[in-house]
């Protein structure tokens, strides 16, 4: 049925072991149509019923005989036709069966590498290799593979973007790992019960069932509404709970290790000095237990998750670990009169104004606003690829501006409201600090 | 070509920034666009609105005139305000008349230096340099200069790129 001699073709002048992804692969799909049509059976029983008594053995038997094997079919050429092969400098992985591609990923570019297993991989013994990389918006990914395989093949990539020997890098293995921090399931339910937005999800539940009931006195309505809202935020807190479940994270030469997942689990790794920015963030209702959660982003991606609810010293603990020779201000810090803009910044931005704040130390430019959920944003020097100034007509006229910094995750963080003549002063020494900062930081090739 | 001192925003403290402004004929070139294409629409207004409506409804006609009365000035004011300076270790770039707009460059972060220029610049002898880093947010543009300007500018923040490259 095909050429299967199109496969593996020595082309590179130095042998390179090409692979192949796990023989599972060709099922990961699989279950797509079947679920479709329950979904539609479940959501419609009449019809279904009706639909399924006109279907004679024939039809039935006739389509069995199209699908199945042209499911298979397909399935099995993608598999067959996606090679991946790990060279000195790159990872390439080829796949396409009438549209060819061909991703040559460089080792040293790798901003973060993630192995996760999802609830059904891990039934199958599987895992997903994920791989952040500079300029790409999607993640390029290998799944799947043999579990064992994966993290070799993690401990691998990892050994050579460090700039081990190639002869070596098989054998270094997994780098050990020192635990730093796991969140109790406990501390993570009810950080989500102090959370606005599962109670906000909960009571539009609550409320538009009986609003509608009022309005039409129609049973379905109510169900067709309230049922999908009940699920929304279910899922909401819900699925934040599965998926942050059983945090934890870890130090080793090679990163940072973030393990988490209660049905999908998930292993991140973020290499030294990959990180861009940092953000902590503590909702309102966190604050008397003075909790707060921790994101960070990497070039390439942003907005992935490092602490989802920690008591500040910890996090902050953790923070001096990510971006080494940083202190995060302390909130008294923040909320001084040299770090608040000034009192005429309120005819600007009425009220919020109080919430913006600004602190720069050697190491770190750190922006707060938010004056309910609190946020603070920090670029260390190095990080920073532009800086800047931008004043608009309104804001001349009570001699204040905003300095942006921009990092390379795609990102600016933003201090607002500063004085003006403070603003320039930043604009001009941010520049410097920037360039500065670099001279001290590490090798893209970390252990080279 | 120099627009002399800088003036405004208080931005400006520095002692030996040189600010060079754009070319005469990037606003030579807008204010013909701008003449062009509004001076097309107000004579076809006029003439449709005339010869279909009457006479009187033809002084709409003025309307895309005012318009273009005021873009004259306006493109004036925004050429005046676009300059840049290379400073020792980062590229200054100064813009805009109310929204203003100053931004840094460090030539360490610079991963691309491009030079642009499409049939109606090169009519008129113009090319824009833009300067890409890894931050999508950075709008470092040079929006029009002679071409040789452009080269010089363009090799220049290439030979400053490689000597003090920096990375991600």
């Amino acid at each position: 049925m095909t050429a299967p001699d199109a496969g593996p073709d020595v082309r590179a002048p130095r042998p390179v072991t090409e692979r192949r992804l796990h023989p599972v692969t060709p099922f990961r799909r699989a279950w797509a149509p079947v679920a479709v049509i329950v979904g539609w059976a479940a959501h419609d029983p009449d019809q279904a019923q009706a639909q399924l008594t006109r279907l004679t053995t024939t039809t039935l038997l006739v389509a069995l005989a199209v699908f199945v094997p042209a499911a298979c079919l397909y399935g099995f050429l993608t598999w067959w036709y996606t090679h991946f092969s790990v060279t000195d400098t790159e990872l390439r992985i080829r796949t396409g069966l009438l549209f060819r591609r061909t991703a040559h990923i460089r080792l040293e570019r790798i901003q973060a590498v993630d192995v996760t297993r999802p609830l059904l991989a891990r039934v199958a013994g599987v895992a997903k290799l994920r791989l952040d990389v500079v300029g790409t918006d999607k993640k390029d990914e290998l799944a799947f593979l043999g579990e064992g395989e994966a993290r070799r093949l993690r401990a691998e990539l990892l050994a050579r973007a460090a700039g081990f020997a190639p002869e070596t890098a098989h054998e270094v293995g997994e780098a050990p790992s020192r635990q730093l921090l796991r969140v109790p399931a406990r501390d993570l339910a009810v950080s989500l019960l102090l959370t606005g937005a599962t109670w906000g999800a909960l009571a539009v539940a609550l409320v538009v069932p009986p609003v509608l009931w009022l309005a039409t006195h129609s049973v379905w309505t109510v169900l067709a509404t309230g049922v999908p809202l009940l699920g929304a935020a279910g899922a909401r807190s819900v699925g934040r709970f599965a998926g942050e479940y059983d945090w934890t994270l870890g130090e080793s030469p090679d990163g940072l290790r973030i393990d988490h997942g209660l049905l999908d689990r998930a292993h991140e790794t973020v290499p030294p000095g990959r990180v861009q920015t940092v953000r902590i963030v503590q909702p309102l209702l966190w604050r008397r237990r003075d909790w707060v959660r921790v994101e960070l982003d990497v070039a390439g991606s942003s907005g992935s998750v490092l602490v989802p609810v920690a008591p500040r010293e910890l996090a902050d603990a953790v923070v001096a670990r990510v971006l080494p020779g940083v202190t995060v201000p302390a909130a008294t810090a923040m909320t001084t009169a040299a770090a608040r803009p000034p009192r005429r910044a309120g005819r600007c931005v009425p009220v919020w104004w109080r919430g913006y704040g600004l602190a720069v130390t050697d190491a770190v430019f750190a922006a707060r606003h938010g004056l309910l959920r609190r946020t603070v944003a920090l670029v260390p020097h190095a990080k920073v690829q532009s800086v800047r100034l931008t004043q608009g007509p309104w804001q001349r006229l009570w001699r204040v501006a905003d300095v942006h910094v921009d990092t390379g995750a795609g990102k600016s963080v933003t201090a607002r409201l500063r004085d003006a003549r403070e603003a320039a002063e930043l604009l001009r020494g941010q520049a410097e600090r920037s360039r500065t900062g670099r001279r001290d930081a590490r090798p893209d090739r970390w252990m080279a | 070509m120099e627009t002399g001192s800088p003036g405004g925003a208080g931005a400006t403290g520095d002692e030996q920034v040189v600010w060079t402004g754009l070319p005469p004929g990037l606003l030579r070139m807008r204010r013909l666009l701008l003449v062009v294409w509004l001076g097309s629409v107000a004579l076809a207004v006029g003439l449709l609105l005339g010869l279909l409506a009457g006479p009187a409804w033809a002084a709409f006609a003025l309307l895309p005139l005012a318009a273009a009365g005021w873009g004259w000035v306006m493109l004036g004011r925004n050429w005046r305000s676009w300059r840049y300076a290379e400073r020792a270790d980062d590229l200054l770039l100064s813009r805009g008349v109310l929204w203003r707009t100053e931004t840094v460059v460090p030539y360490g972060r610079m991963q691309l230096v491009e030079v642009t220029s499409g049939p109606v610049m090169r009519w008129f002898g113009l090319a824009g340099v833009q300067l890409h880093t890894a931050a999508a947010a950075t709008d470092a543009t040079v929006p029009g200069l002679e071409p040789a300007e452009a080269q010089r500018l363009r090799d220049r923040l290439t030979e400053l790129g490689e000597a003090r490259s920096a990375g991600l």
